[in-house]
């Protein structure tokens, strides 16, 4: 399996809420860097964790999968995912695999961290 | 890579700055007509859009010869966060050495997809192969004689994978991703044929189906599908693992209503129907 292109950094906002900013190219090949920036997220305190896809550059159906891979984690933890900065086109993409359904999408990250829908 | 003479004198792809990865997702033959109104936003937007079929709410089918094609047309898609059921991600893999390119392994796949169907299967696509946002029907054979009618979408392809979604009413909710890549040292190994299904049974029916016998069944379906594409590849002796995952052990009650569109249920109701008209006339 190729190397993946992309970088996660994780940001904590406070006690509750993590950001995990995604830059680079989502696929199934990042499944361990997301995991292991979703555990550096998760310290027992999470109870939200906000993606952003601002520096989303590309997505396969595999990293789609995947996403749905860490929404059965972060179920499991109570935790709510949420996400900012998807495009139009990605946007779509969350509507058409009905993903948008359990992982609420916001605008921009004042907006996620505020929990509210524009 | 090297770089062609010609006419008008073609650059390499390290010359017109394309990755592996987009030099690799150039579209297979035929598959640029289907993806056609996804090209132009391609050229403006992100490299994968040509990719990924349109935003569809609900949907819409063509008749097509060899199926019935019921339980399809106004259906909704349905991915594992619409499903019942345990979460399921079922991996089958065939290694197919290294003198199958994954394109051709995929391009393959791609254009003779129902070919490689168990006897007794449907797949009634469009002729062009599988394309982003093309929907099939598919009767199955569930035993006494009985076709299930459902059917699915193409959610995703490229030249190293596709993708094939589920509408309400079909065993599960999910997606099944067909793909193939190089594996082993520095990538020059070899290449691993996968089909990979994330799933959750579609209803409490499905689900007990589904326990007892129902996944047996999807891994040998799987397994001779694999076989035949390997076949058809030229590989002397193909052989496939399957590994089972569950995901997520949790029910979502919530959802126990998709029962109301049962293909099952009503396959085996429109067959009656169909054998009492027929004995009637």
């Amino acid at each position: 399996m190729s190397a993946p292109a992309i970088t996660m950094d994780v940001r904590r906002i406070g006690d509750d809420v993590a950001v995990v900013d995604i830059k680079g190219e989502v696929t199934a090949a990042c499944e361990p860097m997301l995991m292991s920036a979703y555990e550096a997220a998760s310290d027992g305190r999470t109870n939200r964790l906000v993606l952003n896809f601002e520096g989303l550059e590309y997505m396969n159906s595999g990293g789609i999968g995947m996403l749905v891979t860490l929404l059965v984690r972060a179920n499991r933890q109570r935790q709510q995912l949420s996400a900012y900065g998807l495009s139009e086109h990605y946007r779509e993409i969350f509507e058409l695999t009905r993903l948008d359904e359990a992982i609420t999408i916001y605008d921009n990250e004042e907006s996620a961290l505020n929990g509210v829908v524009k | 890579m090297t770089e062609t003479a010609g006419p008008d004198r073609v650059r390499s792809t390290e010359q017109i700055g394309l990755s592996a990865r987009e030099a690799a997702a150039t579209p297979v033959p035929n598959a640029t007509q289907a993806a056609g109104p996804r090209n132009a936003a391609q050229a403006a937007g992100p490299r994968d859009a040509a990719s990924w079929a349109r935003k569809v709410d609900r949907l819409e089918v063509d008749p097509r010869a060899g199926v019935r094609g019921t339980n399809v047309a106004g259906r909704r898609l349905t991915g594992p966060v619409q499903g019942f059921g345990k979460m399921w991600q079922k991996t089958y893999r065939m290694n197919a050495g290294s003198q199958i390119q994954p394109e051709v392994a995929i391009a393959t796949w791609r254009q003779h997809f129902p070919e490689f169907w168990p006897k007794g299967n449907r797949f009634a696509g469009a002729l062009t192969g599988i394309n982003p946002g093309d929907v099939a029907l598919l009767d199955l054979a569930i035993g006494g004689g009985v076709k299930l009618s459902t059917g699915v979408f193409v959610l995703y392809a490229d030249a190293e994978s596709f993708t094939l979604m589920t509408p309400q009413g079909h065993m599960f909710a999910g997606w099944i991703t067909f793909s193939a890549e190089r594996e082993g040292p520095e990538m020059g190994g070899e290449t691993i044929v996968q089909a990979l299904v994330l799933m959750r049974a579609n209803d409490p029916l499905y689900e007990v189906a589904m326990t007892f016998g129902g996944h047996r069944k999807e891994d040998k379906f799987w397994a001779a599908t694999l076989t035949a594409l390997g076949e058809r590849l030229g590989l002397p002796d193909p052989k496939v693992e399957t590994k089972s995952v569950c995901v997520d052990t949790k029910r979502q009650w919530r959802h126990a209503n998709n029962i109301w569109q049962n293909s099952m249920i009503r396959s085996v109701m429109q067959t009656l129907t169909f054998r009492r008209n027929k004995q009637a006339t």
